[in-house]
């Protein structure tokens, strides 16, 4: 494989990885905090329609990105309404948001059906883009990759450097304790919730703006849900989410290239190998992990309910 | 400010019961603000998705034949949730179900002879194929303490693009000029109707008599009453000694399997041959329906057979007012969201004491 082809395999795997990514990485965060999204499906795919639908109307990519984000923020409001302040059981309010963002989406970017759009605009730094083998590797992405690589530094940076960060972590350990200490559990969770969405929302929207670049309905085809897989095999740490998300995305590229080159297998096998090497790894996790002890954070997915 | 939330000391089983009804009701109104903003009557609409199905046979028997599915699924499903054990990977099990009960209809067309084992045969191959389906997370989650949550949904996805390949592919009507789909199945491997002439088939019977059994287990047997007190206090189940391995793939079987019958009585009364897709979501619908039936058979019933009503109401919508399916999913959704919310609202006391955060 010469330098170039490899360099064009890399690049598309990063495109692959980019939403899994930023998606899992705001996940990661509300998780940590202990609250389990599982409506990360639903936010996605209502950010894909939303962005594709403003950025057509305003002719920016940027505004789109905007958008796709307040979507995911707005359906993360709800369903921070539902588990953080009233209590509600989160692993069924997370599915009536996948559900509902499903049928909003559709709503939404129903008279956006087979419009086509430029792709969100690569960096282009003359001289460097490009140099051979690397240059449209570092300096060609799109300003979603650099965003999404930003965001890692970020969450890193934030859950292990600051205060804010330790008192989140805090909070997903134990709500109990963190509650008695006058932390405010409920107001910080709902800040994750909704930074989750808004990631999840950003993420759809790089699917609509940049990856494909159009609408389709249910276009996110279980992204959102790699992405909570995402977590759990990153053991709820950025960098990791980095590694998980290369991995997973290259299982996709894979996919693609076998199915073009018509190797034996049917291509439904090769297209059930992201959801199957999804399996897999959270098998692999548990396998290698010492036995008794869980990585999640202790409260995840726990109710909280402050009385007094 | 802040929200406080107490545990209501005795909840009034009224409010049990009326709060999924006050949750439609809210659900219909913004329904209703959102057909009135695309520009077209709300009260039509409500006469579309509501009344219009209820008032011809043909489309009471349409929403009944939707009902059945959903039903089966989500008392299936309400053993799990009961239990707090997450199985959403129903709509695989479903598909899974169809597909290898389906199979036996393909490998015994044109046979001829005493073929009465048939159809008792698909039924029983399409729940055992639930069944052993939905213990793949089961066995994951027990042995390895894998979520199951992210496996049984994985599943649904490998089921779809398995069945799609078989339908596609060996299971293909070789006479059948490339469509994908098989054969149309011998009478023999069919539901029969339930009257000459109309569409309504046995697999109705099969859901209505799931929901009785269910009530029965639920309230009668050991394993109900194992069930109800895990869901409850899974601290008191574990001091009364009941396992957690056991129970939790007892309820993954009762799950796959009631979404397996459900996936075969599709295919073997409905569709009548296999293709590519068999199933417009039901195993997701049914976790609406769960849980708007608020976990019980009975309840599970009523909630099946209203959202059949509204999704049947959708489709008439759609050719009468143009208004989109997707219209019907997101109200689904909501009503789900809104359920869950007003769920809490029995539950808890809220109390909003002005000035401080939590």
């Amino acid at each position: 494989m010469s330098l170039d082809v490899m360099e064009m395999v890399l690049v598309t795997i990063i495109a692959a990885a980019t939403p899994l990514m930023i998606a899992a990485l705001g996940e990661l965060v509300a998780e940590r905090a202990g609250v389990l999204n599982l409506g990360v499906e639903g936010m996605m795919v209502l950010g894909a329609a939303t962005g594709f639908a403003v950025a057509v109307e305003t002719g920016s990519t940027l505004t789109g990105a905007i958008a796709g984000a307040g979507a995911g923020v707005a359906l993360a409001a709800l369903f921070g309404i539902l588990t953080v302040v009233l209590s509600a059981n989160q692993v069924a309010s997370g599915l009536a948001m996948t559900i509902l963002g499903l049928g909003l989406s559709g709503l939404v970017g129903a008279s956006y059906v087979g419009l086509k759009r430029d792709p969100a605009p690569h960096l282009d730094v003359p001289g460097l883009t490009g140099l051979p083998g690397i240059g449209r590797l570092v300096f060609g992405q799109d300003g979603f990759v650099y965003f999404g690589l930003f965001l890692v530094a970020a969450v890193w940076w934030f859950l292990w450097r600051t205060r804010a960060g330790l008192v989140l972590r805090a909070i997903g350990d134990d709500h109990t304790a963190t509650h008695a200490l006058g932390l405010k559990v409920r107001k910080v969770r709902f800040l994750a919730v909704l930074f989750g969405g808004a990631c999840a929302g950003l993420a759809g929207a790089y699917l609509s703006l940049a990856y494909t670049p159009f609408w389709a309905p249910a276009m996110t085809a279980g992204r959102g849900w790699i992405a909570l897989a995402l977590v759990v095999f990153a053991s709820w740490r950025p960098l990791r989410v980095l590694a998980g998300a290369l991995l997973f995305g290259g299982a996709t590229v894979l996919q693609l290239h076998a199915q073009a080159a018509g190797i034996g297998l049917p291509g439904q096998a090769l297209s059930a190998l992201p959801y199957l090497a999804t399996i897999l790894a959270l098998v692999l996790l548990s396998l290698g992990k010492r036995q008794g002890g869980s990585l999640a954070p202790a409260a995840l997915g726990r109710v909280f309910t402050p009385h007094r | 400010m802040r929200i406080d939330l107490s545990p209501r000391a005795n909840r009034s089983p009224a409010m049990d019961a009326l709060s999924p009804v006050l949750a439609f009701a809210v659900a219909v109104a913004i329904g209703g603000i959102v057909v009135a903003a695309m520009g077209r009557s709300p009260a039509a609409a409500f006469v579309t998705y509501f009344v219009a199905p209820l008032s011809e046979v043909w489309s009471l028997q349409e929403v009944a034949l939707k009902a059945a599915p959903l039903a089966l699924i989500a008392t299936g499903l309400a053993f799990c949730f009961r239990a707090n054990i997450w199985n959403i990977g129903a709509e695989g099990q479903f598909v899974v179900g169809g597909l290898f009960g389906g199979w036996i209809g393909v490998a015994t067309h044109g046979m001829t002879g005493n073929t009465l084992w048939v159809l008792p045969l698909m039924l029983v191959v399409g729940t055992l194929a639930g069944m052993i389906y939905a213990l793949i997370p089961g066995l994951l989650k027990v042995w390895l303490g894998v979520s199951e949550i992210l496996t049984s949904l994985m599943l649904v996805y490998v089921a779809e693009l398995l069945l799609d390949y078989m339908a596609r592919g060996p299971l293909r009507d070789p006479a059948g000029f490339n469509f994908p789909q098989s054969v149309t199945f011998d009478d023999a491997a069919r539901l029969p109707y339930l009257m000459e002439g109309d569409t309504l088939h046995a697999g109705v019977v099969v859901a209505l008599a799931a929901v009785v059994i269910a009530t029965l287990v639920l309230a009668r047997t050991l394993f109900g009453f194992t069930v109800r007190v895990v869901g409850a206090s899974p601290r008191a189940a574990r001091f009364a000694g009941f396992s957690d391995a056991r129970l939790t793939l007892a309820v993954f079987a009762v799950s796959g399997g009631a979404a397996g019958l459900a996936g075969i009585a599709e295919v073997a009364g409905k569709i009548g041959q296999l293709q590519p897709s068999i199933s417009p979501g039901y195993g997701f619908t049914a976790i609406i329906v769960a849980f708007l039936g608020r976990l019980s058979p009975v309840g599970i019933l009523v909630a099946a057979l209203v959202i059949a009503l509204t999704t049947i109401g959708g489709e008439g919508a759609q050719i009468d007012l143009k208004l989109p399916l997707d219209l019907t999913r997101a109200f689904q959704g909501l009503l789900l969201a809104l359920v869950l919310g007003a769920d809490a609202l029995s539950r808890y006391r809220v109390r909003f004491v002005p000035g401080v955060t939590t």
